[in-house]
């Protein structure tokens, strides 16, 4: 049995935990405001970009001029996937549900006889996959450093990105994040990014699109437009990542805090109940002295 | 008023401004547009300059966009610029900025004889731009 003084330092130590996980709930949670608040400032662009380019993809579309970044390689033989977690644990399972779906994607197109490439964004989810996918990994994308994901982060994974397709060593791309729905569940989500997948719109995209005027024309708009929205699908991860990350920690720090308190009331009653003991024993042997006397 | 249109100005990280306009400029790729209520739907990429708008409660506003697209439909106008300010916070280090990484993918595209042509008349937009938006 643990001794009185065992105890003491004991619950000290989880004491001082709980306000560790506690202070950390609270960071989550000024964070996870901020995160929540830059995603929905960018949805507009988001929504409009796909608006544009369920138009202009009906306008060109099924053409055989369409670029190759909208219509695909023609061949699916080189699958990238594009990971993207946080830098940091201690987030519940974020990381890990992120890794592993991007983990079973792997698997099944290895055992397809695909070819897979893996692009880690953050180093968690690099961690993870390391061990069964050291070979075909390439760097990962360290944002260490960056406090607010900006636009300019998106665009240089972009055209990293943009660039390996250019040359020819993938055919299709798919990016992992974690959707951010709200403080207690975030969804693993796999979006196919290269070729995109066009959202369906409203039927009269065809009627407008007939009297739609380009300047200059449509493929150079497009040519334009592609790797644009490459970045800008980029960014959306990114910034649902960031908040679903949030969330996650808050949640799971949360938890941690309530353990930690439940912890505390345990080991402060083991420590009254022997304290108690403790003076019975020393009360018995006073009276049992007394008597011998 | 019957003669006002939507007019939403939009960069990747925030919505920058949404309301009704009377005319919009735009600087286009091939030109400066104005477009006014009932304009054709058009669909244009942009190049770096001021889009300027007169709003309906007769405020005029002015942003500088770097690249991106306008597209003129009848419901309204949608500019998606890849970066935005307003022309009252812009400064010389912001267009330095811009300028530089402009310069980047100028030097980036050292094989691709057309990439680096369209690069380097962004850069020259964009050095033409900056003395006429801040005078020294």
């Amino acid at each position: 049995m643990a001794s009185l003084k065992d105890l003491r330092n004991r619950i000290a130590s989880v004491k001082a935990t709980q306000k560790i996980t506690k202070a950390m709930q609270m960071v989550a949670a000024a964070k996870l405001r901020r995160a929540q608040s830059a995603a929905e400032a960018a949805r507009p662009y988001s929504q409009r970009m796909d608006a544009v380019m369920a138009n202009i993809a009906a306008a060109v579309g099924g053409s055989d001029g369409a670029p190759r970044l909208l219509a695909g390689t023609g061949s699916d033989q080189t699958h990238l996937l594009i990971v993207a977690t946080a830098e940091r644990g201690l987030c519940g399972g974020f990381n890990s549900s992120i890794a592993r779906l991007a983990r079973d994607r792997a698997r099944d197109l290895l055992t397809a006889g695909k070819t897979v490439k893996i692009l880690p964004v953050g180093k968690k989810g690099a961690d993870v996959l390391r061990s069964e996918f050291g070979d075909i990994m390439m760097k990962a994308v360290d944002l260490r450093e960056v406090k607010h994901v900006g636009y300019a982060n998106a665009a240089d994974i972009a055209k990293q990105v943009l660039d390996q397709f250019g040359t020819g060593e993938f055919d299709v791309a798919t990016l992992f994040y974690a959707e951010f729905e709200s403080v207690i569940s975030q969804i693993p989500t796999a979006q196919q990014i290269i070729p995109p997948e066009i959202k369906e719109t409203e039927a009269d995209t065809d009627s407008a699109s007939a009297f739609y005027d380009y300047e200059p024309d449509e493929n150079e708009i497009l040519n334009d437009l592609l790797p644009r929205n490459v970045a800008v699908q980029i960014f959306r991860a990114l910034l649902e990542n960031a908040a679903s990350e949030q969330g996650a920690r808050m949640s799971a720090m949360d938890n941690a805090t309530r353990n930690a308190g439940e912890m505390i009331d345990k080991l402060t009653l083991t420590f009254n109940r022997q304290r108690q003991a403790q003076i019975t024993t020393e009360l018995i042997e006073i009276i049992a002295g007394a008597e011998a006397l | 008023m019957a003669d006002n249109f939507t007019f939403e100005l939009v960069s990747p990280e925030k919505l920058l401004l949404s309301g009704d306009a009377e005319i919009v400029t735009i600087p286009g790729t091939e030109g400066d547009m104005g477009v006014q209520v009932n304009h054709m739907p058009v669909m244009t990429s942009l190049r770096p300059g001021m889009v300027e708008a007169k709003m309906s409660d007769g405020s005029d506003v002015s942003f500088f966009v770097a690249g991106g697209f306008a597209d003129v439909a009848p419901g309204g106008v949608t500019v998606l610029a890849e970066f935005s300010l307003p022309r009252a916070e812009l400064t010389r280090e912001i267009m330095d900025e811009q300028i530089r990484l402009a310069q980047e993918a100028h030097d980036s595209h050292e094989d691709d004889d057309e990439k680096k042509a369209n690069a380097r008349a962004y850069l020259d937009q964009l050095n033409h731009l900056t003395p006429t938006i801040l005078p020294a």
